[in-house]
């Protein structure tokens, strides 16, 4: 158990807009340099509204699987990849990050981007994960992703585009609800590299 | 609203009577604050282990932050109107480490309660020398501090006549990507704080109290600030922590 209790969240609210982007944010690796892919996506409410007022943030492994401890994330330099970024959504409720494919974090396991979601509305941060769809035998050996029902599955496992770009909507309520993670106190005896 | 809100807490304390454990959390699901009705998740959160990213958090250094961006009162050529303060406090971890070395950033109403943001339509005015933006990197014992302008209390349109309490939004990272967090700091003893659906999402008062700072007479500085000091515990780190940081960089 901890020895203290948590602070607790808040939600971000409306006006986070000139405070919380920069420039650059969304840009981990810069268009059209080798290895650089889009992840996009739409995020919607309850009553599938796009939500203009979300904003994500992305932290990845390098093509590797190794963990970036690069900083300058805030002031891009535009050859350092720091594995980190922040996308606002736009009047039609679309994110989109320009990055690079990370690699899996344990052995065998299938590749995901971390990401999180903050919106006006949304009373506390919530976490999910957008997989990478091409490694069939790791998504399907992955005790998370197995432990779904198929329709709650999907909602984690990014689509990839005839363009190359990979899409992941984030729903977050009602039917296709993406499954948002809990990681509770972690297992202290969990591996690490 | 009033009325909402004192019913969601006495079901609360109902519950803990019978028997329920504490929430120290926010609830997602609290239709006081109308926003929430749509856009929190209906289906309970999946627990799972984090994987190694998750145990990382990005890293940031002065290469990202100019000391300079801690002081809100001076990105301008004036003096910004209102009650300088000083707010300061620890970043900790569940275990109470510190949290060094991580961006903690800030942004907040101008002492007449206005944003500078095109959707806050308030008619207070705009600080042409305020604009409420602040960011810092935790020293070595995860102490952060800011100088600032208190911010005003400011209108919104949840309900009829309805005012956000004064506070200042706060952005915090750990050291797991885990313990990312976003959330507000509130001044003591502000009247507004039983009539706010925001603040009182929170339905334990233990847990709300965990956001409002102190006034502190240490902080307060002879003929220039008032201070305020206010701790941040993030969740516990899921990382083993056998070793000194320094071993794995």
């Amino acid at each position: 158990m901890s020895a203290l209790t948590p602070t607790p969240g808040q939600t971000v609210g409306p006006f986070y807009g000139y405070a919380l982007p920069f420039p650059g944010d969304s840009v981990l690796s810069v268009q059209g340099a080798q290895g650089t892919i889009r992840l996009h996506g739409t995020v919607r409410d309850g009553a599938e509204t796009p939500v203009q007022d979300a904003i994500l943030e992305l932290w990845q492994a390098d093509e590797n699987g190794d963990i970036v401890r690069e900083t300058g994330s805030l002031k891009r330099d535009g050859h350092t990849f720091t594995g980190w970024g922040r996308a606002a959504t736009d009047d039609d409720g679309h994110y989109t990050f320009s990055t690079r494919v990370p690699g899996p974090t344990e052995d065998g396991a299938p590749a995901f981007f971390a990401v999180l979601v903050f919106a006006r509305g949304l009373l506390d941060k919530l976490h999910t994960r957008a997989y990478l769809p091409d490694d069939q035998t790791a998504l399907a050996a992955d005790p998370l992703l197995s432990s779904l029902p198929e329709d709650r599955r999907r909602t984690m496992i990014a689509e990839r585009e005839p363009d190359g770009s990979l899409r992941f909507d984030v729903r977050l309520q009602g039917e296709g609800e993406t499954v948002f993670l809990d990681f509770g106190r972690a297992d202290r005896s969990a591996a690490r590299r | 609203m009033t009325a909402e809100i004192a019913a969601s807490h006495a079901a609360y304390a109902e519950a803990r009577a019978a028997g329920a454990p504490e929430e120290t959390a926010t609830r997602r699901d609290f239709p006081p604050y109308r926003s929430s009705v749509l856009r929190h998740p209906t289906k309970d959160l999946r627990h799972t282990d984090p994987e190694t990213i998750e145990l990382w958090s990005p890293a940031f250094g002065h290469r990202d932050v100019h000391p300079l961006e801690a002081d809100l009162t001076i990105q301008h050529n004036g003096e910004p109107l209102g009650e300088r303060v000083v707010v300061t406090g620890k970043v900790l971890d569940g275990d109470g480490r510190p949290v060094r070395g991580q961006l903690v950033e800030i942004w907040q109403a101008n002492s007449a309660g206005r944003y500078i943001h095109k959707r806050d339509q308030h008619p207070a005015p705009l600080d042409p020398n305020f604009t409420g933006v602040g960011r810092c990197i935790t020293a070595d014992d995860g102490t952060y501090r800011f100088t600032t302008i208190k911010p005003g209390p400011y209108p919104w349109k949840n309900h009829h006549n309805a005012w956000r309490p004064a506070h200042i939004h706060f952005s915090l990272f750990g050291t797991d990507f885990t313990q990312r967090m976003i959330t507000q700091m509130y001044f003591p003893g502000d009247p507004l704080f039983a009539l706010d659906p925001i603040y009182q999402s929170i339905v334990d008062q233990n847990a709300r109290d965990r956001l409002v700072a102190s006034y502190d007479h240490d902080v307060t500085t002879h003929e220039w600030a008032t201070g305020y000091a206010w701790d941040i515990v993030l969740s516990g780190s899921g990382r083993t922590w056998m070793e000194p940081e320094g071993d794995d960089e």
